[in-house]
């Protein structure tokens, strides 16, 4: 496998580097269920979390995986007011290059930013999310979650639900699974559906999305959807799209349900589901940890042994 | 002092004329058969003809000087083979009182470069309510109405603003995309977008502008007419097919619409933002392949009959920030000659004689002045250019303050060596002796 220096997104990679990401994955879980849960694997490296827009939960993982490898990390919040009117990001962001770093894990509410940050620095960029555009750890936690107990995804068919269009979550998605087989839905209202999700079949019909799904990922609904027009009511969309336990009876039984948090209860989902049979949000929580040692791991040393 | 340039192909807009001497005498062309004159250059191999006229620019100034100002702006218009530019007045403060216009007349007065001519604000602080003075900004110089860099959401101000500009001659330019359907959008809506999750601005919000302003034109039409007064409506920019054909049944029609499109809509597309930089962000956006070729079809038919480089000039660090952050705007001032010579005439076999109208001839009609032709009398605003030595785009090169290029390092043809402002040099490139 060629070494890879970013994860920006998943254009361009193969599914065999896909696996073997996961599969260091795999290992770094059993880091995770030793008492000592530290490896020197990434002693002598730094690492940079670069936020643009405020996310404890991810900011927090991937901190987290830094440390369970050896790696020192610095954070660096840097809200849109922290910025001056004309402020160059490319002299920010080369600021804080000046401090010797080796990755940096970066999140902004504007699509392309990771990009262009890898246009601009020396060390590796690791997409923790930007805008509307990707979010490439969370598909790869969703997908190490999926594998977990489906062993694999050929054939699978997968149900993304809610706010396809503005979800950097069912875009991500959207490109890795299929690269490992999966056949993936996205459903949602009408006016929350984008004209085209490449790797994916859109639909407005629910149930159509559900049936038979061996999965169902649930997404966040940001209520300023409501402001921007493109949602008229609340009501109407718990009516038409809200996972319940009823709903998922249209799904094989037992199917795996999924949700990238934060969550709204009762609203995109019955409050009861998160703690339900199906629900595999806590194993989210840990795949993303195991999944972004990985990705840190495999961006500075290399393949795994 | 006199000029004599022997021996360049003469090409107006009116078609190309064979060899020349042109001989320039006291700031007007006095022979095109030679004569006595101070001065010769040797045009052998090179292309004269009437210089350009750029009627939408941004040169940023009052308010603005980071960006641009009237010095590098008028100096980078001219090294562009433009002998004139209209100034938008989306400054700050917006360019809307008479005494504005003289005022930044009489600073123009003192630089070299083009020639300075302005576009006011045709409403306060360019809001689209209060309309601002037609007439006493007509007095003081002003050559265009516009709230360039806004949209008119009120159709009965424009309506009125068409009336008034027409009393006192002045033709109104639009800005023309609808504000709400555009929404939050950066690049074209479309597949693209969807895919790259990049906020879509739809060509039909360009359209559907077009179209309502082309009714609010149709009233103003018939208000004026009894009159006696003409009134022309010039839409900026457009970007889209669906906005060329709209263009095409107004003039169907009769109406008097005049379309302006820019270098950059004629030769990038929506394809560029896969590389998310901003250095492409522009309103209205780049588009897709089949609104490039509708649009040149246009120009060469006449249904486009000016072009109009829209260079909006920005600090290189406003245009490093990200996709939402960065300002819309493409500096191209001195790179759209060559451009669209290398682009469109050299590549796609577009007339030159065509691309000389569509960059002079059509953009002063569009504001009631009269063309330039390459005739004894006439006066010498020129452009001499070489048509076959190639360099490539480099932007540490230019005199705006905009040092950067979506079309860095492209290789064009067509560079200007020589700019003539009534016989005046205000360009001449290092390569020519
Ligand atoms: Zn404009």
């Amino acid at each position: 496998m060629a070494a890879l220096k970013h994860l920006l997104d998943f254009e361009g990679w193969r599914r065999s580097e896909v696996e073997s990401l996961l599969e260091t994955a795999r290992l770094m879980e059993e880091v995770l269920e030793r008492p000592m849960k530290k490896v020197p694997a990434l002693k002598g490296f730094t690492i940079a979390t670069v936020f643009f827009e405020p996310s404890t939960r991810t900011k927090t993982s991937f901190e987290l995986a830094a440390k369970r490898m050896s790696a020192d990390v610095v954070s660096f919040a840097v809200s849109g007011s922290s910025l001056s009117k004309g402020e160059s990001y490319k002299d920010t962001l080369l600021t804080l290059q000046a401090m010797v770093l080796d990755a940096y894990v970066i999140r902004s509410p504007v699509a392309g930013m990771a990009h262009q940050a890898a246009g601009w620095l020396r060390g590796s960029v690791i997409n923790a999310g930007d805008g509307r555009r990707a979010h490439p750890t969370q598909a790869l936690l969703d997908a190490y979650t999926l594998l977990d107990e489906l062993s694999q995804l050929e054939g699978k068919k997968i149900a993304i639900v809610g706010d396809i269009a503005h979800s950097r979550v069912a875009r991500s998605n959207a490109e890795l699974l299929p690269l490992l087989g999966a056949d993936v839905w996205a459903a949602g209202p009408v006016g929350l559906l984008p004209e085209v999700l490449k790797g994916a079949r859109l639909t407005s019909n629910l149930a159509e999305a559900l049936s038979d799904a061996d999965a169902v990922m649930v997404l966040r609904l940001q209520k300023e959807r409501m402001q921007d027009g493109s949602l008229p009511s609340i009501r109407e969309y718990i009516s038409e799209y809200q996972i319940t336990a009823e709903r998922m009876n249209l799904a094989r039984p037992g199917a795996l349900l999924l949700h990238p948090g934060p969550m709204n209860r009762d609203l995109e989902l019955a409050g009861t589901l998160a703690e339900g049979s199906h629900s595999r949000v806590e194993r989210q929580v840990r795949a993303g940890e195991a999944v972004r040692m990985a990705v840190l791991y495999h961006l500075l040393v290399g393949r795994a042994a | 002092m006199s000029l004599l340039i022997k021996n360049a192909l003469l090409v107006d807009g009116a078609g190309e004329h064979g060899r020349g001497d042109v001989l320039i005498n006291n700031g007007k062309i006095a022979s095109l058969s030679g004569g006595e004159a101070a001065t010769t250059i040797d045009g052998s191999g090179f292309v004269l003809t009437p210089a350009l006229f750029d009627p939408h620019s941004h040169l940023r100034s009052p308010g603005q000087e980071v960006k641009e100002d009237l010095r590098s702006g008028l100096l980078a218009a001219a090294k562009g083979g433009y002998a004139a530019v209209v100034a938008m007045p989306n400054t700050e403060p917006a360019i809307q009182r008479p005494e504005d216009v003289r005022g930044l007349y009489q600073q123009a007065s003192r630089l070299d470069g083009a020639r300075l001519l302005l576009a006011a604000a045709l409403t306060e602080e360019q809001q689209g309510r209060r309309l601002t003075p037609a007439g006493l900004l007509r007095q003081a110089g002003a050559v265009l109405l516009s709230d360039d860099g806004r949209s008119n959401d009120d159709a009965g101000v424009l309506a009125r603003g068409l009336l008034y500009a027409a009393a006192a001659s002045l033709t109104v330019a639009v800005h023309a995309e609808d504000t709400s359907l555009r929404g939050e959008g950066l690049m074209n809506d479309g597949a693209l977008s969807a895919q790259l999750g990049i906020p879509g601005n739809p060509a039909e919000a360009e359209a559907a502008r077009i179209a309502r302003d082309l009714e609010v034109l149709r009233w103003a039409v018939r208000k004026a007419a009894p009159l006696g007064h003409q009134v022309r409506l010039y839409v900026q920019h457009v970007s889209s097919k669906r906005g060329a054909e709209l263009i095409e049944m107004a003039h169907a029609d009769k109406l008097p619409v005049y379309a302006e499109v820019t270098p950059h809509h004629l030769t990038l597309t929506a394809e560029n933002w896969r590389s998310f930089d901003p250095v492409f962000k522009v309103a209205p956006p780049l588009r897709e392949p089949e609104d490039v070729d509708a649009l040149l079809r246009a120009l060469e038919s006449g249904v486009i009959s000016s072009i109009g480089s829209d260079h909006a000039p920005h600090t290189r660090a406003e245009k490093e920030r990200d996709l939402q952050n960065a300002p819309f705007g493409i500096p191209n001032i001195e790179v759209a000659f060559p451009l669209l010579f290398s682009e469109l005439v050299d590549k796609r076999g577009f007339p030159l004689a065509k691309l000389i109208a569509r960059m002079s001839d059509g953009p002063r009609e569009a504001l009631g002045m009269k063309e330039i032709r390459l005739r004894v009398g006439e006066v010498a605003d020129l452009m001499l250019f070489d048509p076959g030595a190639s360099r490539s785009v480099d932007p540490a090169t230019f005199l705006s303050k905009a040092r950067y290029s979506p079309w860095q390092g492209w290789r064009l043809k067509g560079w200007p060596l020589l700019t003539l402002l009534a016989g005046k040099e205000v360009w001449r490139d290092a390569a020519l002796a």
